[in-house]
This record gives structure tokens, sequence and C-alpha cells, in this order.
């Protein structure tokens, strides 16, 4: 390597050393795409992940459902007048993670919460009706939610997500 | 050769973990500092070569295991939908499916290279018998992984090789069960196979270690077969080794490249797209190309035991090669007689492959016996007595008066190549003309450049739901692949519109009931019959294969030469060509002479004749919008061309990624080139 012979000019030996590293890094950098890319959702993961719509009817007063989409369970629950009472009058700062109820059901349809059912720790299934606010309890860490799906107490730090959906009618919504 | 090595980091915290680990200065001895013999010529990057491939093939199977099913029912369609849904699925899967080839192809050539150039001699005896394990090793997991996919071949692939343990007398069955797990192959069988199949390959990354290890303490083998005396004979592994290596390793991506992208399905069998059925056996049970000499042996043996025998000695006889031969010469260079020998020896070898492709009838038998003789020959009468009456020519004093004398030894190669190929010639002057192979025809989806005509496409998809939907199946099509990019080009919402014509069956409901309800984009085209026994009850026995894969799933003989030249011009139509050709192929009367069973129709090109299927498609039958003419022959283009999309449909995506991946490899080669010849120009 030293020994570079005279017609060898050092800047253009250089400069194909280079070429060549830089081509290799390159290239090897993005051909490892293919190997990281594969690890996301399939086609027919997606495809299955399509809006999935919900008959509200058989839901009586007080009750509530739970419905897979995308694989996370989706609690519908058809809140008392109890229920919408308490959650609305709740003073904002009393929350841990502020919204009004306004914000997370649709407008008119006050009697129906529509939330994502993994509790926001660590990712357990909270109970319905259960727990001191007369919405979610969560057995794992003793988190609680009221009946909006807001966080009230115990160690989750936000709100139950609401998923997107829409009222299709006063008894049909689509989640998706 | 690596002595203690006198390398010292620089770093106090590398020194610091040096002293409680030595593995850079091992590192170092082992590919840096380590003394190379300068007169390696390219058969010696092929080390480098396997090492790249063993890593390749573990990085995509281990991938691939992310995705793939073993259990009986669902390998098959677990594959199917790595290739068609999962995110670069195909690529991966081509990778790996043609690395297995790539893989062996690179072991033949090195463990011939060893034969030509003795590295099994003293003191070397060990490294090579590590190397005959690797490769058993490696048979054993190409075998078993070609088992995983579940198609026909996979499954009668299994039932042959593990048959081959029931000719030991009294033991024989009791071995097969246990390698069974049950009464004969099934799903026992394939979780089996495919947990071995993923550890062998890490057995061989170990073995691997051993031979590199023992490799390191007897130093190379070189060209002339000598010594390294003094300094002058070597140059350090790096840069010289390790810079020419990587040249080695991009001319081979180019090779194994051109079968990714562009012939993925060369090398393999049509049969294997065919799921595995326990009750049909394939016309011609061949194994993939790499087992085919061993095969040929097997089969030209007349007695069940001797053939097993015979071909399990063909390998082991390896073992015993350096005791074998036992001349002082290392290097054919100066072996005149054991070079020509060694030049037969390697057309036996090719031979016994063709041979291993062709029906076991005839003359193809006769010259089996003889070639088998031939390669035992070789090992057993050559080797020995060369070793006594050959006098070899003198070897120069060391490697660096070998590197100064050396002359243009290309050509003896050639010449050696044009023989081969001369003999396989030869050999296959007996090609059947047949004229009920079905006649050639164009396609836009053909060659490195092909497209599927999207006018075609959506011609076909109406032909397949008008016509061939009343009988066949489209299990792997949803929906939603129709608006894939490289497809027959709807829009989203007219697959939606699509898709709610069809009725879906879905449930259970609330009531514990199943229900129907109009199809989604992400449904499957949905079966004509609920299960086999109404497809056969409703066809007059027959059973209307699942279109998906048919044009992929036959295929016709291409014969020698033309499959050579195929190679080259990228042919691979024969599916498409003889699913166009029996759609046309039906006549009224058979020709005279020709009886067809009651309930049969008289196909051109349907292997035997006798079709259970009636011709499916007339003249005038299926009207286009886009005044497409409304021939059997514009029918048959059009539904081929929408089988061989629903067959391959990231097609477009494929040879689009290989045309960039080719124009990146070239120029990386020749920069490689360059700078080892830069490289290299103070060691030459």
């Amino acid at each position: 390597m030293t020994t570079a012979t005279s017609d060898d000019h050092p800047t253009r030996r250089d400069f194909l050393f280079v070429a060549t590293g830089a081509l290799a890094a390159v290239s090897g950098v993005v051909a490892l795409w293919p190997f990281v890319s594969q690890m996301n959702p399939d086609a027919s993961t997606i495809a299955a992940g399509a809006p999935i719509e919900v008959d509200l009817s058989p839901i009586a007063d007080g009750q509530d459902i739970k419905v897979f989409w995308r694989g996370k369970p989706i609690y519908i629950m058809h809140r008392t007048k109890k229920q919408i009472e308490e959650a609305q009058k709740v003073p904002l700062s009393d929350l841990k993670d502020p919204a009004t109820d306004q914000s997370r059901v649709k407008d008119g349809h006050d009697q129906w919460l529509v939330v994502i059912g993994i509790c926001t720790h660590l990712g357990c299934i909270p109970i319905a009706h259960e727990g001191n606010y007369d919405g979610f309890f969560c057995p794992c860490h003793g988190s609680q939610y009221d009946s909006s799906g807001r966080i009230r107490q115990g160690p989750a730090p936000l709100n139950l997500p609401v998923p997107p959906y829409a009222f299709l009618s006063d008894t049909k919504i689509q989640i998706g | 050769m690596s002595g203690p090595s006198d390398y010292k980091p620089s770093h106090p915290a590398l020194q610091w973990f040096e002293r409680r680990l030595p593995i850079l200065s091992l590192m170092h001895s082992s590919f840096v500092a380590y003394p190379t013999p300068r007169n390696l010529n390219y058969w010696w990057t092929f080390g480098a070569i396997l090492s790249f491939m063993l890593g390749l093939q573990i990085l995509t199977g281990v991938i691939l295991a992310m995705h793939y099913t073993p259990n009986a029912d669902l390998a098959f369609r677990s594959v199917e939908l790595i290739v068609r849904d999962v995110n670069f699925g195909w690529l991966l899967r081509n990778m790996h499916a043609v690395g297995a080839s790539m893989f062996f192809f690179a072991v033949y050539v090195h463990m011939f290279r060893g034969l030509y150039y003795g590295s099994y001699k003293e003191p070397r005896e060990v490294l090579w018998i590590l190397g005959v394990i690797i490769y058993l090793l490696m048979m054993a997991t190409g075998f078993m992984g070609y088992v995983l996919p579940w198609g026909q071949m996979s499954f009668w692939g299994a039932t042959v090789i593990t048959n081959l343990f029931s000719a030991f007398p009294y033991v024989g069955d009791t071995i097969v069960t246990l390698l069974w797990g049950g009464y004969s192959v099934g799903n026992p069988t394939l979780n089996r196979f495919f947990s071995l199949h993923y550890l062998l390959p890490f057995l061989i990354a170990g073995v691997v270690v051993l031979h590199v290890w023992a490799l390191h303490v007897a130093g190379q083998n070189n060209p002339d077969g000598l010594d390294i005396k003094t300094d002058k004979d070597s140059v350090p592994f790096t840069p010289h080794a390790t810079i020419k290596d990587m040249f080695g390793v991009s001319v081979f991506l180019l090779l194994f490249a051109y079968f990714i992208f562009y012939m993925p399905n060369y090398l393999g069998d049509a049969d294997n797209y065919i799921p595995a059925n326990p009750g049909v056996t394939p016309q011609h049970i061949v194994p993939e190309w790499y087992y085919l000499p061993f095969y040929a042996m097997l089969r030209s043996i007349p007695n069940k035991l001797a053939g097993v025998l015979v071909m399990f000695s063909s390998i082991l006889i390896l073992v015993f090669l350096p005791w074998l031969d036992a001349a002082k010469t290392r290097s054919c260079k100066y072996r005149p007689l054991a070079k020509q020998f060694f030049w037969m020896f390697v057309i036996v070898c090719i031979l016994l492959g063709y041979l291993g492709s062709q029906p076991p009838e005839g003359i193809y038998v006769i010259a089996g016996r003889i070639l088998t003789v031939c390669y035992f020959a070789y090992f057993l009468i050559v080797l020995p007595l060369l070793s006594v009456i050959e006098t070899p020519r003198a070897t120069p004093n060391s490697i660096a008066d070998a590197v100064l004398a050396k002359s243009g030894k290309v050509a003896a190669v050639l010449v050696a190549f044009v023989i081969a190929g001369g003999l396989f010639l030869g050999s296959a002057s007996s090609a059947r003309a047949e004229d009920d192979t079905p006649p050639m025809q164009k396609w836009s989806f053909s060659g490195p450049l092909g497209t599927y005509d999207r006018g075609s496409l959506q011609r076909g998809l109406k032909i397949y739901k008008e016509v061939c939907s009343n009988c066949h199946s489209l299990n792997y099509i949803a929906f939603r692949n129709l608006a894939d990019a490289g497809g027959p080009g709807y829009s989203e919402a007219q697959v939606a519109a699509l898709a709610s014509e069809y009725k879906i069956k879905d449930g259970p409901n609330d009531q514990g009931e199943m229900f129907e309800r109009p199809g989604r984009p992400a449904d499957y085209f949905p079966a004509p019959f609920p299960n086999e026994q109404a497809a056969r009850a409703a066809n007059g026995g027959g059973l209307p294969p699942d279109l998906s894969l048919i044009t992929k799933a036959r295929s016709y003989e291409r014969g020698f030469p033309y499959f050579i030249w195929d190679f080259f011009t990228q042919f691979q139509e024969q599916g498409p060509n003889y699913v166009s050709a029996i759609l046309q192929g039906f006549e009224d009367k058979p020709p005279a002479g020709v009886s067809i069973p009651d309930g049969s129709y008289y196909n051109k090109y349907f292997p035997g004749h006798a079709i259970k299927m009636p011709k499916p498609l007339s003249d005038g039958q299926v009207t286009f919008d886009d005044g497409a003419p409304a021939t059997l022959p514009q029918y048959a283009h059009d539904v081929t061309t929408f089988l061989m999309w629903a067959a391959e449909p990231k097609m477009e995506a494929r040879k689009h990624l290989g045309m960039q991946v080719f124009v990146v490899l070239i120029i990386f080669a020749f920069l490689m080139y360059f700078t080892k010849k830069k490289v290299w120009a103070d060691a030459h």
C-alpha cells in the first residue's frame, strides 16, 4: 500500500477507494430496507383493518359491548343519564388529562361512549362498570377511568383514546 | 502460520478489553495480518462467496420463518402469502430459494477446486473432512428446506428421500416411522423438518468456524500446491485477499441477482406450485438440480439396498480421498495425467446430473450405470494408480517463482469447457420431437422489460368471472389485489363495487348462524364449490384445479440444449403457452385410432389427451367493451395473461427493482475490479 508506483497518482487512487467504499456503504444500507420493511404489517393485515359497521340497537341503556377493530377491543357503552351527568359536571381542573365530555362523544349522541379499551398505562384491558367513577377499572395496576373514559386515578397517564368513528344512522356506527 | 499476534490496540479502553478477552488480536491475526499465498486465483474467492451465502441464507431464512406457518394445512398458503402480501416478501423468498441453488453451485466449484489443486492432501486432511461434513449438512438442510413449501415436489421428495432409509434391513421401517412421526409423511414430518431446517444452518456455521480454524493452522493451499516459505511468497490477508474476495462476491452477486429478479423459477419445478397431494405422485419426480448426480446413481442400481448404499458411498468416499490419492505433488497443474482425469471426472458428474433429470428408462439407465462405475473408478482406481505411475512435472522452488513464471492457463480451462459442452450436446441429440408441445406465443410480460397488458388483464378477468369461475376457484386473489400496482389497474372504488357484487359467507352472528353479506375488497374470490367432493361430484369426478397458480404450476420439458438458451433469453413462458394451448386445443372428434373414455374430451395438448373439462370457450361467448375481437385466440390470450398476473402479481415490481439492482451491481463490480488492481499492483 505504501509503495505506490510512479504512474499511480495518489489522489486518483484515493478517489477510487473512496468511491468504491461509498458505493458499498450506501448500497449496503439501502439493501437493508427490505429486511426491515418486511416487519411492517403485510397487505392482508392492512386490508383486514378496513372500517367495520356496528349495530347499536341491541345495546340497552346501561349496557356495553366490546367489538374488535384492528385487533383492538373497542368498548361501546350505552351510558345512563346518571353517567352522562357525572361525566359532564366534572371540572376540568380535576382531570389528569383534561378533556370535556363533549369532545369525547358525537354531538347529539351523548348516550354513546366509544373508546379503545386499552389501558394507557401498559396495555391491559380495563373492566367496564367498575371502579369509583362509574366507568372503567384496570385490574393490572389499578388505573380508574370515569364514565367518559378519562383517567381519574392510578398510574395511567392519558384518557382512553376515542377511535375514529361516525354515526351512519341513529343506531349504526362505522368504526375506522 | 498464525502464531501469537503482535497486535496491540492503540486505545486504552481496547487494551483493557484485550487483556481480558484477546478477540481483537485473534481477528487481526486471522483476517488482517494472516499471510495468504500470493498466487491464489479466482477459484479461491469461492470460500468467501460461500461464507457470504451462508450468512445471507441464515438472514433471509430467519426472516421467512417470521411469516411461514409449519402446518400441513397452512404451509403452502403461507408461502404464497409471503410472496403476495409481505413487504418485499417476493424478494426475500426468491433470495432464499435461489440462494440455496447458488450456495450449492458455489460449494461445487469450491469442492472441484480443492480436488484439482490437491487441497485435501497432507497437512489439510482434517480441513477437507470438515468440508465434507459441511457438505453433508448442507444437503440435509437443502432437502428439508425444499419440503417446507409443501407443494407436490416437497411432499414426494420427502417421501422418496425418507424411504431411502427403509432399504436398511431389520431397522429400516423403524427408522422411517421415526423420521415421519406417523404412518406416512404428514404434519408431524413437516413440523420437525422445519425445526431441523432452522437448526442445521447454525451447525453448519459452527463447522465452518472449525473449517476456517483448520485452514488457518495448515495455511491455504494454492494453485501451485506449494508451502509458503518466505515473506515474498505471501501477501497480508487484508487488504489483498479481502478486496479480491469482495470483487469475487460482487461478480457472483450479478449471477445471483439475475436469477432472483429475472429467472426466479428457472431452477425450480413447476409441480411444486401444486399443493401437496398425498394421493397423486407427479409424473416425473426429480430432486433439485444439486442432488441430481447422486439421484442418477441411486436409480441406476437395480437393487434397493445396493442403490442406497452406492448413493451414500458416493459422498462418503470423499472422506477417504486424502488417503486414496497418495501422490506427493498437490496441484494438478504439475500432474499431466491427473489433470486429464480430473476433467473427465467433472464431465462424468455433469452427465450424471443430466441423467438424474431424465426418466429412468432405456439408454438413460445403461448410461447411468456406466457413469456410476466411472465415478467410483476415479476415486478407487484412477487416483491410487496415478499416485504410483504418474511422473509429475517439476514444481517451482517457491510461490514467488511460480508467480513470476505464470502464463495464461485460462485457455486450457476454456478448452475443457468446450469439450464438456460438446459431449453434452452429443448426449442429447436424441431429444424427442413431439408435435403436442404447446406452440410458442408472444406475451407482453416476457423478457426483462415485460409488463402486463392492462387491457388484456381486464378482459381476462371478465372471462374468468363469466366462464372459468363457474368451476374454478381463484383462492389466492383478493378483490383488493385488482387495485394493486402492476395489476389490472382498477381504482379502489371500482374494486369495492366489484366486490359488493359477490355474496360472501361470514359469521357466525350473534345467533350463532352463518350469513351472507356483500363482498368487501379484503375478501378473496369465493370458490364455486364448498369442498373438493362437491367440485368432483359436479364435474364428473374431475377436480377443476384452483387457477391462482396454474400458469406457474404447469410446464413442459424444453429439452437440451433449449433449456440452456432459455437461461440467456429469459424464456420462462411454458406455463402460459400451455394454458393458452389447452384452451384452444379441443377437437370435436379425436383423431382416427385414438379413443377417449366416456365423460372425457379430446385435447391435443393435454397430457394423455383425455381431459375432463369440456371445451370452455368458443368464439363470441364473451363480449368486450373495448373492441377486442370476440374470438377464441383472443380469449385464450387474455385469460392466460390474467392468470399469469394472478400467479405472479409482483412481477412488474420484481423486474423494475431488478434493473436498478443490476445498474448498481455492475458499477460496483467495475469499481471493485479497479480497486483490486490497485491494491494488488505491488504484489504482481
